[in-house]
């Protein structure tokens, strides 16, 4: 029988009563949140149970919401149940001034690249990551460019030629 | 019209093998004489070896240039070689990410002097349309650039005028340029040597 976004719902609140928060239904797919604290028990939880099996990380990305205050970075999971063909989405917040999450490498050794393009990118700290350092920006690189923290023209560059473009 | 040059200087074909022209000097029966400098452009100039760095669009554009149509190797720069070891000219085409920066320096320091430098296309000459915080804003922050060829990306015809004005350079450059002290200058600010 298939697996439907009702009984992965009930499997969760069931396990976490009221620390899993936030579901919601976008195009079919289920999308719900925790405390960050929790993020390994509940991957730990949706690979392990016997109905669920999200045995494959498709994606591990971030997003910043700078008007967030206190929960600006989002992590988000994308889990896919190879067997029953279904998807879901898992999102933890965190504070961009102490952005540690657990890693999720020990589940998934896929989660590897993904968290160091996620540091690379939105900065988050992943505590327990074997090897976390940039992988796609220049080493020397001292920001996380895809925070929404900079001017659209950032005026502290250095590198651009103010002649050639007109400022 | 399409704001590249053209090059408008008629050519008629003299002979079914065209031949260079000859430089400035002195003949009489039997003998020629001219500097060093000239007969040793002459050469250089027509026998150009060009090592292309196609990253992007632009590189597409040259691949057009290399083929029949347009055809680069009319221009004594048939041999493309793929090592910069063999090569004078370093043709850079297309944007160049921050992280690829010490790749094209690399490469630059792997060619032997007597070098030059095309940076062909916006994104190479300035960084072009990305403004952005990974491409490196113009390849001339890493080596030097004799010739830039503008556009985006720059039509065939172009970068083949760009590649007659490396050669007008290469013509006229003095022996002894590359001992200069501005020379040594220039490449000491890129921090080369
Ligand atoms: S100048 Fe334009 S065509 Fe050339 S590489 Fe850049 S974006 Fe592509």
């Amino acid at each position: 029988m298939a697996l439907s976004n009702e009984q992965i719902k009930e499997k969760l609140v069931e396990k976490f009563g009221d620390q899993v928060i936030g579901f919601e239904e976008q195009y079919g797919m289920l999308s719900f949140q925790s405390a960050k604290e929790l993020n390994l028990k509940v991957l730990n939880f949706l690979v392990e149970e016997a109905t669920l099996q999200f045995r494959f990380l498709t994606d591990l990305c971030g997003v910043h919401y700078p008007d967030n205050k206190g929960q600006e970075i989002a992590v988000v999971y994308h889990l896919h149940n190879m067997r029953e063909n279904v998807r879901i989405r898992y999102k933890v917040f965190t504070d961009s001034a102490q952005p540690d999450v657990y890693t999720a490498t020990g589940l998934f050794a896929g989660a590897n690249w993904m968290e160091r393009e996620t540091y690379d990118f939105y900065g988050v700290n992943f505590v327990g990551h074997p090897n976390l350092k940039r992988i796609l920006n220049v080493e020397e690189m001292d920001y996380f460019p895809m925070r929404k923290e900079y001017p659209l023209e950032d005026q502290s560059r250095i590198d651009k030629d103010d002649e050639m473009f007109g400022r | 019209m399409r704001p590249v040059s053209y090059n408008i200087k008629k050519k008629p074909l003299e002979a079914d093998i065209s031949m260079a022209e000859m430089p400035e000097g002195h003949q009489g029966q039997g003998f020629f004489a001219t500097t060093l400098d000239n007969v040793i452009g002459l050469a250089r100039k027509n026998s150009l070896w060009p090592l292309p760095f196609a990253t992007s669009c632009c590189g597409i554009e040259f691949m057009a240039t290399m083929a029949a149509t347009y055809d680069i190797a009319r221009f004594g720069s048939e041999r493309v070689g793929f090592s910069p070891r063999q090569c004078d000219l370093l043709m850079v085409m297309g944007t160049i990410a921050k992280k690829m920066g010490p790749v094209v320096k690399q490469v630059y320091l792997q060619m032997a002097e007597p070098r030059w430098v095309i940076a062909v296309g916006a994104c190479a000459s300035s960084g072009g349309i990305f403004d952005t915080y990974s491409v490196l804003q113009g390849i001339d922050q890493v080596v030097p650039v004799d010739v830039y060829v503008p556009g985006c990306p720059p039509r065939p015809e172009a970068i083949l005028d760009g590649l007659m004005r490396i050669q007008d350079l290469v013509g006229k450059e003095s022996l002894r340029r590359r001992n200069s002290e501005q020379y040594k200058a220039l490449l000491e600010s890129y921090g080369i040597q």
